[in-house]
């Protein structure tokens, strides 16, 4: 693979990684959130694929193919399952944050991120770390969204937002964190969504909702 | 030699050019909602019918009624003269430059929502103070994202970064022009009062935007706004294509490279107004409290399009 073309598929991955961030914080219903979520799996897989194109190692081969099962196939369809049991709440109607001033905070996260990765980046400039502001920012914009939304469902979408974003900072500085890490972390995210998944489920059996707005109960 | 022929067959061929667009669009919509439409010229033959009435004014209204169609005809006629549609010559080049247009663009605006303050009617009013609650979201976004096409080509002259993007293909397809590219749809969808921003078809109060400021507008000053908001679309869509996709723009003074940036302008509008037609087919109104949401989204994305032509690239 020439260099040109590496570098034009990776920046196009982190752009698609970029734009699937800003559209989880953009759109209200729960099922294109859900969509979105896998879309960016898909270019998190589809970085991984360039490194391991790049470094023509088998393993990173591995890696990328178990990162598109799991984050593309494996954790939307548990979230999809989720949302299908859940009957009434398909929206996310009232964020804390309304969405117009969450949009403008994630162009504040995105400098914040650029000014702090910035000497990160210096350490050893080259187009793959220059890519790493692009993982942070995912990271801030997934801390916003589980901070401000109010569901059950898309404050789970934050966290595994979050984690995409630290896998693909991990990608970014060291070119793979080995088969067995990154086996080891994804079996965690796997565990920690099916815990919450049961959570989500008991808490609407107990409340009849997943609000977290404890104010809800004036109106029932 | 080119700037001075580019400045002759741009503004022909869009003013000519914008009314059947304008038409061609309701024709599309039509067809696809199963009416027969009334005919691609139809924009034309309402304008000279227009423009053969006398004119009038409301009583009371100044000069900044009667001025404004014209203001805003004029502004974007020079945006026609030196924006790099047909070719990448300008005749008047340093005006060529983004701010200096975008500018151009937001002065005709302006004029409008004056004209609408000034003949103190309730649909005036509110009709000019919705235009600006959209225009101040609407101009930052414009300028950041062309600024983010610029950074890499090291000048804003719209010219030097559309003969940029001729010579080198591939930063087409860069995240910078991905982003830029989805940021300005949105733009150009909420300036040129398209849905889901406001309805272009409707004079229902509580919906309309553009409609409410022109309401007391009659015969040639009518004709003359509805053939500037007609050149703005174009200006617009020819903007938006040449920026993202530049192939057959001419560069040089050659009468066939000429021909070709004119058809290739044609059809590039064209594609671009029909896509936009059958978009709205499926598309409802936005409520305006939902329209800052739209376009914030879209002010984040120009913002993220600059910061990846920095860091990214």
């Amino acid at each position: 693979m020439s260099e040109t073309l590496f570098v034009q598929l990776l920046d196009l991955a982190c752009g698609a990684l970029l734009l699937t961030a800003v559209l989880v914080l953009w759109r209200r219903e729960l099922a294109v959130i859900i969509r979105v979520f896998a879309l960016q799996g898909v270019a998190l897989a589809a970085l991984v694929a360039v490194l391991a194109a790049r470094e023509g190692s088998g393993e990173l081969w591995a890696v990328a193919a178990g990162v598109l099962a799991l984050r593309a196939g494996m954790l939307p369809y548990l979230l999809r399952r989720a949302l299908a049991s859940a009957g009434e709440t398909q929206r996310e109607t009232r964020p804390v944050v309304n969405v117009a001033s969450s949009l403008l905070a994630a162009a504040v996260l995105t400098l914040l991120a650029y000014a702090a990765s910035r000497p990160l980046v210096e350490l050893a400039p080259s187009p793959v770390t220059a890519a790493i502001p692009v993982g942070v920012t995912v990271v801030l914009i997934g801390f916003f969204v589980l901070v401000t939304r109010r569901r059950a469902l898309s404050q789970l979408v934050g966290f595994l937002l979050m984690d995409n974003g630290i896998t693909a900072i991990g990608f970014l500085t060291t070119s793979g964190v080995g088969l067995i890490v990154e086996l080891g972390v994804s079996l965690d995210v796997l565990l920690a969504v099916l815990v919450l998944q049961i959570l989500t489920t008991r808490m609407r059996e107990t409340f009849g909702d997943t609000d977290l707005d404890e104010l809800r109960e004036l109106h029932d | 030699m080119a700037g001075i022929v580019g400045a002759v067959v741009q503004p022909v061929l869009i003013v000519t050019g914008a009314p059947v667009l304008v038409g061609m669009m309701r024709q599309v919509r039509a067809r696809l909602e199963g009416r027969a439409g009334a005919g691609v010229m139809q924009p034309w033959r309402d304008l000279r019918k227009l423009f053969g009435k006398e004119r009038i004014t409301p009583r009371g209204t100044s000069e900044v009624f009667r001025v404004a169609p014209l203001v805003l005809v004029a502004t974007t006629l020079v945006v026609t003269v030196v924006a790099p549609f047909v070719t990448t010559d300008s005749a008047v080049d340093p005006a060529a430059d983004l701010f200096a247009v975008v500018a151009l663009l937001a002065l005709g605006a302006v004029a409008l929502a004056l004209a609408g303050l000034d003949t103190g009617t309730a649909f005036g009013g509110m009709g000019a103070s919705r235009e600006m609650t959209i225009l101040a979201l609407v101009e930052p976004t414009l300028l950041v994202a062309i600024f983010a096409l610029s950074v890499r080509v090291g000048s804003t002259n719209l010219a030097a970064i559309v003969s940029a993007t001729v010579h080198d293909p591939g930063r087409v397809i860069s995240p910078a022009s991905l982003l830029a590219a989805v940021a300005l749809i949105v733009v150009i969808i909420a300036e040129t009062g398209r849905l889901p921003v406001d309805n272009p078809s409707t004079h229902l109060e509580l919906t309309m935007v553009h409609e409410a400021m022109i309401l007391e507008y009659a015969g040639p000053d009518l004709a003359l706004v509805e053939l500037a908001s007609a050149m703005r679309l174009s200006v617009f869509l020819g903007l938006l294509a040449n920026l993202f996709l530049p192939w057959g723009v001419a560069t040089t003074a050659a009468p066939l490279a000429l021909l070709v940036g004119v058809v290739a302008l044609v059809v590039k509008i064209g594609v671009l107004g029909a896509l936009l037609a059958a978009g709205e087919v499926f598309l409802a109104k936005l409520r305006l409290f939902r329209v800052p949401e739209l376009l914030a989204g879209s002010f984040l994305l120009a913002l993220l399009a600059v910061g990846a032509s920095f860091f990214l690239a």
